[in-house]
C-alpha cells in the first residue's frame, strides 16, 4: 500500500519537479520582463506544489527520508514524471505549447485529486487547483496569441504543437500503481477525462487558428522510468550541489 | 474562519512582518491560524498564501524568533487545509496594504473582470483613479499581478484575489 501509494505520488509530483526545473532555467531568459517572471512564477508555484508532495512521502519513508532527499537523491529510472515536461526550451513556440499540453492535463487531474480519500493529497490539490487555473489561463492565452498573430508565430506554434503531440498519450496511461490507488478512492481515474482533454485541447487551438494534429503515434516510457535522453542533462544539473556535497544545506 | 490566536500571543505576533510586505503582520496578513499554550510551550498553525511562497520558511523563524525574545519556546506547524484566501487578510490589513502601493483583492467576480476581461477597476494606490490596465497577471510575487494607472502613469502591484 505505501510503495504503490509512493509510487502515485511520484506520478504527479515529479511532472512539477522537472517541468518547474526548466521553468526555472529561463530565468532571466523570457522574451520579455512579463513574461519572463510569469514563467518563473509559474515554476515557483510548480516547486511549492512538488515540495507538499515529497514532504509527505518523507513522512510516509521515515528514517532520514526529507523532501530533499526526494527530491535530490533519486536515479533517472526512478523519476516518474511524463515525457513531455522533460522537453526542452527549444524556443517560446515549444516553452508555451509544453505548457500549455501539461497544463489542461495538469488543471483536471489537480481538479478531481481534491476529492482524494487522502486527507494530505486532497489539502495539497485545493491549495494547488486555484495556481493551476492560473497557469492554464497563462498558457491558453499565449497559444491563442501565438496562433492567431504573426504568419511566423502562428507557424512556430503549430511546429511546437505536432512536435509535442506525440507525448500527449502517455498522459493517459496508467501504472499498477495507479490503478491501486484508483481503487482505493484515492487516485484520479485520467482516463476519465481524457475525451475532455483532447476537446478541451482542440477548442482553444481551433480558437488560436491552429490545426489539431491528427497523429497516432506516440511516445511513452517516462511513467516506467524509461525517459529521453533530456532527462539526464537536467538531473546532472539540478542534483550536482547534493551528489558533490552530500548533505550539504543552505 | 476566524483565527485563534491566544491574546497574550496575539500581540507578539503582530509584531512580526511578512517579510515580502512590511507594512503587514503575520497576523493581519492571515497566515497565522491558530497560536496558543500547550504544555510549557506555544504552538502556532500558519498556513501558506501560495504553495510557492518562499516567505514561508522565513515567517516561521521569525515567529519562532520573536516569541523566543518573549520568552516562549515555540513550535510552528504548517498546515495546507483550509487553502488561505485573499478574504483572510484583515481590514486593517488591507488599509495597510493599500498605503503600501498595493491594491488590495477586489470581490472574485470583479478580480475575474479585471484580469480577463480587461475592465477597469482596479484603484490606483498612488492617485486613487480606476482608469488603470493590466500589464501582467503575474507580477514581482506570486500572489499579485502588475498593473499601471492610466491617469498618472505610475506602474503598481495588484493583490490577486484568491478564493
Amino acid at each position: 500500500m505505501t510503495n504503490n501509494l509512493i509510487e502515485y505520488i511520484y506520478g504527479i509530483a515529479d511532472n512539477d519537479l522537472i517541468l518547474g526545473q526548466r521553468l526555472g532555467e529561463l530565468c532571466g531568459h523570457g522574451p520579455n520582463i512579463e513574461t519572463d517572471i510569469a514563467l518563473t512564477n509559474i515554476s515557483l508555484d510548480l516547486f511549492g506544489q512538488v515540495r507538499s508532495f515529497y514532504q509527505y512521502v518523507a513522512s510516509l519513508q521515515g528514517a532520514n527520508a526529507n523532501e530533499d532527499t526526494v527530491a535530490f537523491l533519486r536515479k533517472e529510472f526512478e523519476y516518474k514524471n511524463v515525457l513531455l515536461v522533460e522537453q526542452p526550451n527549444t524556443d517560446f513556440g515549444y516553452v508555451i505549447a509544453r505548457q500549455f499540453l501539461f497544463d489542461v492535463f495538469n488543471h483536471l487531474l489537480i481538479g478531481r485529486l481534491q476529492d482524494s480519500k487522502d486527507e494530505t493529497l486532497s489539502a495539497i490539490a485545493k491549495k494547488g487547483f486555484k495556481e493551476v487555473s492560473y497557469h492554464v489561463r497563462f498558457s491558453s492565452d499565449w497559444i491563442r496569441r501565438l496562433g492567431d498573430g504573426t504568419a511566423e508565430s502562428h507557424q512556430r506554434i503549430q511546429t511546437a504543437i505536432n512536435d509535442l503531440w506525440v507525448y500527449t498519450e502517455e498522459l493517459f496511461q496508467q501504472t499498477d500503481a495507479d490503478k491501486a490507488m484508483i481503487a482505493l478512492g484515492i487516485g484520479v481515474d485520467v482516463t476519465h477525462f481524457k475525451a475532455d482533454y483532447f476537446k478541451r485541447v482542440s477548442e482553444i487551438l481551433t480558437e488560436a487558428t491552429l490545426q489539431t494534429p491528427d497523429s497516432q503515434y506516440f511516445q511513452k516510457g517516462g511513467k516506467q522510468g524509461n525517459h529521453t535522453e533530456h532527462m539526464g542533462f537536467i538531473l546532472t544539473e539540478m542534483q550536482y550541489m547534493q551528489r558533490t556535497y552530500p548533505n550539504m544545506t543552505w | 474562519m476566524e483565527q485563534e490566536i491566544d491574546s497574550t500571543l496575539y500581540h507578539i505576533l503582530d509584531e512580526v512582518a511578512d517579510p515580502e510586505i512590511p507594512v503587514l503582520s503575520v497576523v493581519q496578513m492571515g497566515v497565522v491560524r491558530k497560536a496558543q499554550f500547550v504544555g510549557t510551550g506555544v504552538v502556532v498553525d500558519i498556513t501558506p498564501t501560495y504553495s510557492g511562497c518562499p516567505a514561508m520558511d522565513m515567517m516561521g523563524d521569525d515567529i519562532k524568533k520573536a516569541l523566543q525574545v518573549a520568552g516562549y519556546e515555540a513550535k510552528v506547524n504548517l498546515i495546507l487545509s483550509p487553502a488561505w484566501s485573499t478574504d483572510w487578510i484583515t481590514e486593517k490589513g488591507r488599509k495597510a496594504l493599500e498605503g503600501y502601493g498595493i491594491a488590495a483583492p477586489l470581490s472574485p467576480e470583479a478580480d475575474k473582470a479585471v484580469l480577463l476581461g480587461n475592465k477597469r477597476m482596479v484603484k490606483c494606490p498612488q492617485c486613487g483613479s480606476t482608469n488603470t490596465v493590466m500589464i501582467s497577471q503575474f507580477g514581482s510575487t506570486a500572489c499579485k499581478a502588475l498593473f499601471k494607472c492610466e491617469d498618472c502613469l505610475e506602474p503598481f502591484d495588484y493583490f490577486k484575489c484568491l478564493k
